[in-house]
Protein backbone atom coordinates (compact mmCIF):
# COMPACT_ATOMS: atom_id res chain seq x y z
CA UNK A 1 0.00 0.00 0.00
CA UNK A 2 1.66 3.46 -0.74
CA UNK A 3 1.48 6.27 1.40
CA UNK A 4 1.39 10.53 0.75
CA UNK A 5 1.28 12.26 3.62
CA UNK A 6 0.25 15.94 2.65
CA UNK A 7 -1.04 19.73 3.87
CA UNK A 8 -4.74 19.32 4.46
CA UNK A 9 -5.19 22.26 1.73
CA UNK A 10 -6.92 22.66 -1.42
CA UNK A 11 -3.68 23.53 -3.47
CA UNK A 12 -2.59 20.10 -2.87
CA UNK A 13 -5.32 18.44 -4.69
CA UNK A 14 -4.03 17.91 -7.91
CA UNK A 15 -1.26 15.95 -5.58
CA UNK A 16 -3.69 14.16 -4.15
CA UNK A 17 -5.42 12.86 -7.51
CA UNK A 18 -2.02 12.13 -8.75
CA UNK A 19 -0.79 9.79 -6.56
CA UNK A 20 -4.06 7.95 -6.34
CA UNK A 21 -4.36 7.70 -9.83
CA UNK A 22 -1.44 5.63 -9.74
CA UNK A 23 -3.83 2.71 -8.09
CA UNK A 24 -6.12 2.76 -10.27
CA UNK A 25 -4.29 0.26 -13.01
CA UNK A 26 -6.96 -2.39 -12.68
CA UNK A 27 -9.98 0.36 -13.14
CA UNK A 28 -11.95 0.76 -16.55
CA UNK A 29 -11.87 4.95 -17.35
CA UNK A 30 -15.45 5.72 -16.22
CA UNK A 31 -14.69 3.93 -12.85
CA UNK A 32 -11.37 6.04 -12.62
CA UNK A 33 -13.44 8.93 -12.79
CA UNK A 34 -15.90 8.03 -10.14
CA UNK A 35 -13.33 7.35 -7.87
CA UNK A 36 -11.36 10.45 -8.99
CA UNK A 37 -14.52 12.78 -7.94
CA UNK A 38 -15.06 11.11 -4.52
CA UNK A 39 -11.24 11.68 -4.00
CA UNK A 40 -11.40 15.34 -4.46
CA UNK A 41 -14.70 15.61 -2.91
CA UNK A 42 -13.35 13.76 0.35
CA UNK A 43 -10.21 15.57 0.25
CA UNK A 44 -11.81 19.31 -0.30
CA UNK A 45 -13.91 18.71 2.87
CA UNK A 46 -11.09 17.39 4.65
CA UNK A 47 -9.04 20.80 3.87
CA UNK A 48 -12.39 22.51 4.12
CA UNK A 49 -13.12 21.74 7.28
CA UNK A 50 -10.73 19.55 9.39
CA UNK A 51 -8.50 21.81 11.10
CA UNK A 52 -9.98 24.70 10.33
CA UNK A 53 -9.24 27.81 11.09
CA UNK A 54 -5.83 25.88 11.91
CA UNK A 55 -3.78 23.85 9.94
CA UNK A 56 -2.70 20.01 9.49
CA UNK A 57 -2.32 17.50 7.37
CA UNK A 58 -4.01 14.03 5.73
CA UNK A 59 -2.56 10.75 5.33
CA UNK A 60 -3.84 8.77 2.43
CA UNK A 61 -3.40 5.30 1.17
CA UNK A 62 -3.93 4.10 -1.74
CA UNK A 63 -4.08 0.21 -2.56
CA UNK A 64 -4.64 -1.68 -5.69
CA UNK A 65 -6.92 -4.96 -5.00
CA UNK A 66 -7.27 -7.76 -7.25
CA UNK A 67 -10.97 -6.59 -7.70
CA UNK A 68 -10.64 -2.54 -7.32
CA UNK A 69 -8.79 0.02 -5.51
CA UNK A 70 -9.10 0.76 -1.98
CA UNK A 71 -8.69 4.69 -0.41
CA UNK A 72 -8.10 5.34 2.63
CA UNK A 73 -8.45 8.96 4.11
CA UNK A 74 -6.90 9.43 7.87
CA UNK A 75 -6.50 12.96 9.53
CA UNK A 76 -6.13 14.45 13.06
CA UNK A 77 -8.62 16.80 12.61
CA UNK A 78 -12.31 17.38 14.56
CA UNK A 79 -14.14 14.29 14.63
CA UNK A 80 -16.87 14.42 11.79
CA UNK A 81 -18.93 11.36 10.55
CA UNK A 82 -19.56 12.06 6.92
CA UNK A 83 -21.46 9.27 6.74
CA UNK A 84 -24.32 10.90 9.37
CA UNK A 85 -24.45 14.06 7.46
CA UNK A 86 -27.63 14.65 5.98
CA UNK A 87 -27.90 14.19 1.91
CA UNK A 88 -29.66 17.16 0.23
CA UNK A 89 -32.57 16.82 -1.28
CA UNK A 90 -31.71 16.82 -5.21
CA UNK A 91 -35.21 16.57 -6.47
CA UNK A 92 -35.71 20.48 -5.90
CA UNK A 93 -36.47 23.22 -8.43
CA UNK A 94 -33.06 24.96 -9.43
CA UNK A 95 -34.59 27.78 -7.50
CA UNK A 96 -34.91 26.02 -3.99
CA UNK A 97 -31.30 24.09 -4.61
CA UNK A 98 -28.90 24.22 -2.17
CA UNK A 99 -25.27 22.96 -2.55
CA UNK A 100 -24.47 21.62 1.05
CA UNK A 101 -23.74 18.28 1.23
CA UNK A 102 -23.38 17.64 -2.32
CA UNK A 103 -19.74 16.71 -2.08
CA UNK A 104 -20.52 13.94 0.54
CA UNK A 105 -23.47 12.49 -1.29
CA UNK A 106 -21.13 12.38 -4.49
CA UNK A 107 -18.84 10.74 -2.39
CA UNK A 108 -20.82 8.09 -1.92
CA UNK A 109 -22.75 7.34 -4.87
CA UNK A 110 -19.60 7.01 -7.04
CA UNK A 111 -17.87 4.34 -5.02
CA UNK A 112 -19.05 0.48 -3.96
CA UNK A 113 -18.46 0.93 -0.30
CA UNK A 114 -17.10 3.65 2.24
CA UNK A 115 -16.51 3.59 6.02
CA UNK A 116 -15.86 5.23 8.43
CA UNK A 117 -14.23 4.90 12.06
CA UNK A 118 -12.82 7.24 14.64
CA UNK A 119 -9.65 5.64 15.95
CA UNK A 120 -6.42 7.22 18.21
CA UNK A 121 -7.56 10.88 17.24
CA UNK A 122 -7.94 10.34 13.66
CA UNK A 123 -10.93 10.38 11.68
CA UNK A 124 -10.12 7.25 8.95
CA UNK A 125 -12.29 6.97 6.11
CA UNK A 126 -12.08 4.24 3.84
CA UNK A 127 -13.43 3.79 0.23
CA UNK A 128 -13.80 1.25 -2.00
CA UNK A 129 -14.29 1.20 -5.95
CA UNK A 130 -15.00 -1.89 -7.24
CA UNK A 131 -13.55 -3.10 -10.70
CA UNK A 132 -16.95 -3.70 -12.78
CA UNK A 133 -15.82 -7.15 -14.15
CA UNK A 134 -13.89 -8.41 -10.65
CA UNK A 135 -10.60 -6.89 -11.92
CA UNK A 136 -10.65 -8.54 -15.03
CA UNK A 137 -8.77 -6.25 -17.64
CA UNK B 1 -9.48 24.60 -18.29
CA UNK B 2 -9.87 26.05 -21.57
CA UNK B 3 -12.80 27.75 -22.30
CA UNK B 4 -13.50 29.23 -25.62
CA UNK B 5 -15.98 31.29 -25.73
CA UNK B 6 -18.15 31.90 -29.69
CA UNK B 7 -21.22 33.69 -31.19
CA UNK B 8 -23.75 31.07 -32.75
CA UNK B 9 -26.72 32.74 -34.18
CA UNK B 10 -28.55 34.33 -30.82
CA UNK B 11 -26.41 32.80 -28.34
CA UNK B 12 -22.92 33.02 -26.78
CA UNK B 13 -21.46 29.33 -26.74
CA UNK B 14 -18.62 28.81 -24.48
CA UNK B 15 -16.97 25.64 -25.06
CA UNK B 16 -14.98 24.01 -22.12
CA UNK B 17 -12.15 21.37 -22.47
CA UNK B 18 -10.69 19.17 -19.99
CA UNK B 19 -11.91 18.89 -16.36
CA UNK B 20 -14.36 21.52 -13.85
CA UNK B 21 -12.74 20.47 -10.74
CA UNK B 22 -12.31 22.68 -7.20
CA UNK B 23 -9.26 24.01 -8.73
CA UNK B 24 -11.20 25.03 -12.13
CA UNK B 25 -14.85 25.91 -11.20
CA UNK B 26 -13.25 29.97 -10.51
CA UNK B 27 -12.64 30.45 -13.70
CA UNK B 28 -15.58 29.18 -15.23
CA UNK B 29 -17.58 30.90 -12.96
CA UNK B 30 -15.78 34.64 -13.83
CA UNK B 31 -16.46 33.83 -17.19
CA UNK B 32 -19.69 32.55 -17.05
CA UNK B 33 -22.10 34.32 -14.86
CA UNK B 34 -20.83 38.21 -16.75
CA UNK B 35 -21.99 36.55 -20.02
CA UNK B 36 -25.68 36.70 -19.28
CA UNK B 37 -25.42 40.78 -18.87
CA UNK B 38 -24.28 40.59 -22.81
CA UNK B 39 -26.29 38.20 -24.34
CA UNK B 40 -29.22 36.06 -22.25
CA UNK B 41 -29.13 33.21 -24.37
CA UNK B 42 -25.89 31.12 -23.32
CA UNK B 43 -24.87 27.83 -24.86
CA UNK B 44 -22.27 25.69 -22.32
CA UNK B 45 -20.32 23.16 -25.00
CA UNK B 46 -19.34 20.22 -22.91
CA UNK B 47 -17.97 17.73 -26.37
CA UNK B 48 -13.85 18.26 -24.95
CA UNK B 49 -15.37 18.34 -21.04
CA UNK B 50 -13.92 15.08 -19.25
CA UNK B 51 -15.02 15.95 -15.23
CA UNK B 52 -17.11 17.47 -13.20
CA UNK B 53 -17.57 17.29 -9.57
CA UNK B 54 -19.49 19.42 -6.76
CA UNK B 55 -17.60 22.43 -7.25
CA UNK B 56 -18.46 22.60 -11.31
CA UNK B 57 -22.16 21.81 -10.28
CA UNK B 58 -22.12 24.25 -8.04
CA UNK B 59 -21.06 26.86 -11.10
CA UNK B 60 -23.55 25.54 -13.30
CA UNK B 61 -26.08 26.19 -10.28
CA UNK B 62 -25.42 29.49 -9.78
CA UNK B 63 -25.36 29.90 -14.24
CA UNK B 64 -28.86 29.01 -14.35
CA UNK B 65 -29.73 30.56 -11.18
CA UNK B 66 -28.95 34.18 -13.18
CA UNK B 67 -30.45 32.38 -16.62
CA UNK B 68 -33.58 32.59 -14.85
CA UNK B 69 -33.14 35.54 -13.09
CA UNK B 70 -32.37 37.38 -16.71
CA UNK B 71 -35.22 36.25 -18.20
CA UNK B 72 -32.31 34.09 -20.92
CA UNK B 73 -31.30 30.33 -20.67
CA UNK B 74 -28.42 28.24 -20.01
CA UNK B 75 -28.41 25.24 -22.43
CA UNK B 76 -25.61 22.26 -21.73
CA UNK B 77 -24.75 20.59 -24.94
CA UNK B 78 -22.65 17.92 -26.41
CA UNK B 79 -22.46 15.99 -22.70
CA UNK B 80 -20.42 12.70 -22.58
CA UNK B 81 -22.14 9.65 -20.77
CA UNK B 82 -19.87 9.73 -17.72
CA UNK B 83 -21.40 13.21 -16.76
CA UNK B 84 -24.54 12.86 -18.00
CA UNK B 85 -24.28 9.70 -15.16
CA UNK B 86 -23.31 12.51 -12.65
CA UNK B 87 -25.80 14.72 -13.86
CA UNK B 88 -28.58 11.97 -12.88
CA UNK B 89 -26.98 10.74 -9.55
CA UNK B 90 -27.22 14.49 -8.20
CA UNK B 91 -30.51 15.34 -10.00
CA UNK B 92 -29.11 17.82 -12.10
CA UNK B 93 -30.53 16.68 -14.68
CA UNK B 94 -33.58 17.99 -13.71
CA UNK B 95 -32.14 21.59 -12.98
CA UNK B 96 -30.32 22.21 -16.15
CA UNK B 97 -31.22 22.26 -19.77
CA UNK B 98 -28.89 18.97 -20.95
CA UNK B 99 -28.43 17.95 -24.66
CA UNK B 100 -26.32 14.90 -25.10
CA UNK B 101 -23.74 14.13 -27.85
Amino acid sequence: MNELIVDASLDKLDEVLEFVEGAMGALPPKACMQLNIAVEEIFVNIASYAYAPEKGSVRIRAEEAPDGTIVVFLDGGVPYNPLEHRDPDITLPAEQREIGGLGLLMAKKMTDEITYRYENGMNILTVKKAAPDGGVK
Amino acid sequence: MTITQKTEANAIVLECEGRLDTTTAPELEAVLLPVFDTNPTVILDFKYLEYVSSAGLRVLLKGQKKAVAVGGSMTVRNVMDEIIEVFEMTGFIDVLTVERI
